[in-house]
């Protein structure tokens, strides 16, 4: 396996059910070469700092609008 | 609804914690009309809601309308939610399709996500530095959450969707590719472009070297 295909395989990697002789190969290839486990481990890390960042909280007049608006809905659908 | 909800410090969940095993109960009791059920929901999901609208519109009215609009169809349609899906999910799509239906009004000419991704790009990595154990730790929470806004900003419209409702939403490729009325591989194909332009924008800060 070169670079190139392995950065190409990388979309299955990254996900479950990649093939098991695909992954074997990728994985012989990782332990080969030192720039693709830099780039693998990078974007796995990518991967789990987005995934783990707290979402900001919404502007106050932003939420206050929303609650308005839901309010004014949830009284129009009471009976 | 009671001003309870409406506390700014009430502590949010971590993404990882936001779908909850209580989901299709609190659902059962908003569709059976139990308002404060609805308005739990709507309280749990309102930050990653909003960053979502943020994330797609890129216009801080647009993502506040989006989001309001998206919570506001939920409750519309809700008899229509079958729960064949999480509600959750189900929650993110009409919130993708509320920013999208902003972005496109205000860019027109910019968004086609079915558009073909352009192959010949050289996806080799230029930048291939180690990071270290945990780079993030070294910025704060604030500054942090810059980095990776700005970052995610600057992806293509397509790239960004893509990387946003799977790797910080966690919806499944095919949910994903379900929302964005994408095939299976156009999703993998744009999700692999964006993870590797994201590492690359990253790079500078998280490498080793960065602050030191």
């Amino acid at each position: 396996m070169k670079c190139k295909s392995l950065i190409k395989d990388l979309a299955d990697y990254f996900d479950e059910g990649i093939d098991p002789a695909l992954r074997t190969e990728i994985e012989e290839h990782l332990a080969k070469c030192k720039n693709c486990r830099l780039v693998v481990d990078t974007c796995k890390k990518t991967i789990e700092i987005f995934c783990n960042s707290e979402p900001a909280p919404v502007p106050t007049d932003a939420r206050a609008r929303l609650y308005q608006a839901l309010e004014k809905k949830l009284r129009q659908a009471r009976p | 609804m009671s001003s309870a909800k409406l506390d700014p410090l009430e502590p949010q969940p971590r993404p990882s914690q936001v779908v909850k095993d209580d989901e299709p109960t609190l659902v059962s009791a908003a569709k059976a009309g139990d308002v404060s059920a609805f308005e739990t929901l709507v309280n749990r999901y309102e930050r990653r809601i909003f960053r979502l609208s943020q994330n797609i519109t890129q216009n801080k009215e647009d993502a506040e309308d989006a989001m309001q609009e998206a919570f506001l169809k939920a409750y519309e349609h809700l008899g229509e939610f079958q729960g064949n899906s999480r509600f959750y999910t189900w929650l993110v799509r009409i919130a993708v399709n509320q920013a999208l239906m902003k972005l496109r009004r205000r860019r027109p000419n910019v968004v086609s996500l079915d558009e073909e991704v352009d192959t010949g790009e050289d996806l080799i990595p230029r930048e291939v530095e180690d990071w270290g154990p945990s780079p993030e730790e070294r910025y704060g929470q604030t500054e942090l959450g810059q980095i990776l806004s700005n970052a995610v900003a600057d992806l293509d419209p397509s790239f960004r969707i893509v990387f946003q409702l799977r790797d910080i939403e966690e919806l499944s490729t095919e949910e994903t590719a379900e929302a964005l009325g994408l095939s299976v591989p156009a999703v993998k194909s744009r999700l692999l472009r964006a993870r590797l332009k994201l590492r690359q924008k990253l790079n500078r800060h998280f490498r080793r070297e960065a602050n030191s």
